[in-house]
């Protein structure tokens, strides 16, 4: 008998601890979580939930939130489209040293840029607003989704350009029409990579709003240092901020691995 | 694949360059101006060469924070690898449980950070928190927020928790990838699964595992959200990464000088050693 099961259980066990403990307190009240460890609420409560959903800063966070990472990851996979054709099809001058340059800025840490940031979008007039975070996330966005879909592009055969522009296509006309389609599984695969590290993402979210456009994880943290001990209510928001992703990995589950790969497998 | 020469290809390039230089190109040379000059506010700069360079690769507390984010890198690559190989290789390859693996797997990677850093300080507070409770009621003497060794551990297992999942999907794309041929052939030769592992499965496996390694240093040498909320980078010093020890510089006590220094010191190790992992990765895949 095959006991391979055990290890995937035992780790998918370890994961869900830490969510169980998060989903558990989020509907114990303030007093039952200070009075001491208890594995299932006591009295069940909604009223975390509730706060969360009729107090417009706390349910303002998370549109702000989904408001800019929608528009980061249309704007990385916009722009990401033609150069990553570029990359997978021809030879020009200075190719590799400006594929390896865009790599260097996923891995400048964001911490270096903090600052720098702040002031460059205070200068344009972008401060607080959405789009200033939507651009500073193409930051690392963008070199991420010209990797994976290059890897992806590579591996579409190059006849299918040939027979096209030999049929008389122009070249947009063949990449909006045909090739598009084609690494439509490629292009999802890259959303859901940038919608996830822009949605994961704090401290540049943080530094460039202050107000209007402030994401959910910003909301939080802010609870958590100025209203003292509100664990049950930081509980409730944490719980909800998995929701999006949760449904964004449901939609690529059959591609997420490859994805993972860069296309490179 | 066979590429041909184009220069126009270029302008298909253009509006990255644009959008990726406005965001690279710009705070880089604020970045670099600040490392050289020094500010009392109001825009009047002195020069000051390298003297912050000086000063910040001089200083014990730099070398600490370097040496604490060394040490933490390792331990999480050194964990994270072979336990997602592991994992990898044991889950099942077709059937429903597929799905549901790689979705719950894939949860983790998809919290925002100070989620996931406040979702483990509620897990692990000693009196009430799941695993500080149960651990302490083990008899253990565990209390995160008072000592360092608990503080480490838990801000290692927490990196576990969060980024094994990367490991585990890129190995098993790796994995998936391999054709049935091999397997058979290796079953008719009669191999022991260690060889069929060591002989088909590793060498298969080296491109995904050195973009998971790539992925896994690049990002935990910048970690910050996560042990900041978790532990705040105490108790003490003990957990002050080198992100968190920046950010305390820079917009803690605007020490804007050797704060820049310390940054551009830190880019270019990190630019370094991912340098040398992305020429041995196009190396391997140009065989």
């Amino acid at each position: 008998m095959n006991k391979k099961w055990i290890l995937p259980t035992l780790y998918i066990l370890f994961l869900m601890l830490p969510i169980y403990g998060l989903l558990s307190m989020s509907f114990k009240t303030t007093n039952e979580i200070l009075g001491g460890f208890s594995f299932f609420p006591q009295q069940f409560t909604l009223a975390n939930y509730a706060k969360i959903f009729t107090d417009p800063t706390w349910y303002n966070g998370y549109i702000n939130s989904l408001i800019y990472v929608v528009l980061n990851t249309f704007i990385s996979v916009a722009v990401a489209l033609p150069a990553a054709y570029a990359f997978s099809r021809y030879r020009f001058l200075g190719d590799k040293h400006l594929f390896f340059w865009l790599l260097t800025n996923r891995m400048a840490p964001p911490a270096v840029f903090a600052l720098p940031f702040f002031q460059l979008y205070s200068a344009v007039e972008l401060f607080d607003t959405h789009l200033a975070v939507a651009l500073a996330h193409c930051l690392f966005n963008i070199p991420l989704a010209v990797w994976i879909l290059e890897g992806f592009m590579s591996g579409v055969p190059k006849e299918l350009d040939e027979t096209a522009y030999l049929d008389g296509y122009s070249f947009w006309r063949f990449f909006v029409r045909i090739f598009i389609p084609t690494i439509a599984a490629g292009i999802g695969v890259t959303m859901f990579f940038c919608f996830m590290y822009s949605w994961v993402e704090l401290l540049l979210a943080k530094t460039l709003t202050s107000v209007s456009a402030k994401p959910i994880a910003a909301i939080m943290t802010r609870t958590a240092s100025t209203s003292g001990y509100e664990l049950g209510l930081l509980a409730a928001a944490g719980s909800l901020t998995l929701i999006p992703g949760a449904i964004v990995i449901y939609f690529v589950r059959n591609h997420i691995a490859k994805g993972f790969a860069l296309g490179r497998v | 694949m066979r590429k041909s020469t184009n220069q126009r290809a270029w302008w298909l390039v253009t509006p990255v360059l644009l959008l990726v230089a406005f965001n690279a190109f710009i705070p880089l040379m604020t970045v670099v101006n600040y490392s050289l000059q020094e500010t009392f506010g109001d825009n009047v700069f002195f020069w000051e060469g390298l003297t912050w360079f000086e000063k910040v690769l001089r200083s014990e507390r730099f070398h600490d924070s370097m040496l604490r984010q060394l040490l933490f890198t390792g331990m999480v690559i050194v964990i994270e690898v072979p336990l997602g190989i592991a994992v990898a290789l044991s889950m099942p390859r077709k059937g429903p449980w597929v799905s549901v693996c790689l979705v719950l797997m894939a949860l983790p990677l998809l919290i925002p950070w100070n989620v996931v850093g406040a979702m483990w300080n509620i897990f692990a507070l000693p009196d009430i928190g799941l695993l500080g409770y149960s651990l302490n009621s083990m008899g253990f003497d565990y209390d995160f927020t008072q000592q360092p060794v608990s503080a480490w551990m838990t801000t290692v297992l927490m990196d576990v928790w969060h980024w094994t999942s990367l490991v585990v999907l890129l190995c098993y794309a790796g994995l998936c990838a391999i054709p049935d041929a091999y397997y058979q052939a290796a079953r008719i030769d009669g191999a022991s699964s260690w060889a069929v592992f060591r002989y088909i499965q590793l060498p298969k496996l080296k491109r995904v595992l050195t973009i998971a390694i790539l992925l896994r240093f690049m990002d935990s040498f910048m970690i910050y959200t996560e042990p900041f909320v978790l532990t705040g980078g105490g108790p003490g010093n003990t957990t002050t990464f080198l992100s968190i020890d920046l950010v305390k510089i820079a917009l803690g006590q605007f020490d804007l000088g050797p704060a820049a220094a310390m940054s551009l010191i830190y880019f270019l190790v990190v630019l370094l050693i991912c340098w040398v992992f992305y020429t041995v990765m196009m190396r391997n895949e140009e065989q």
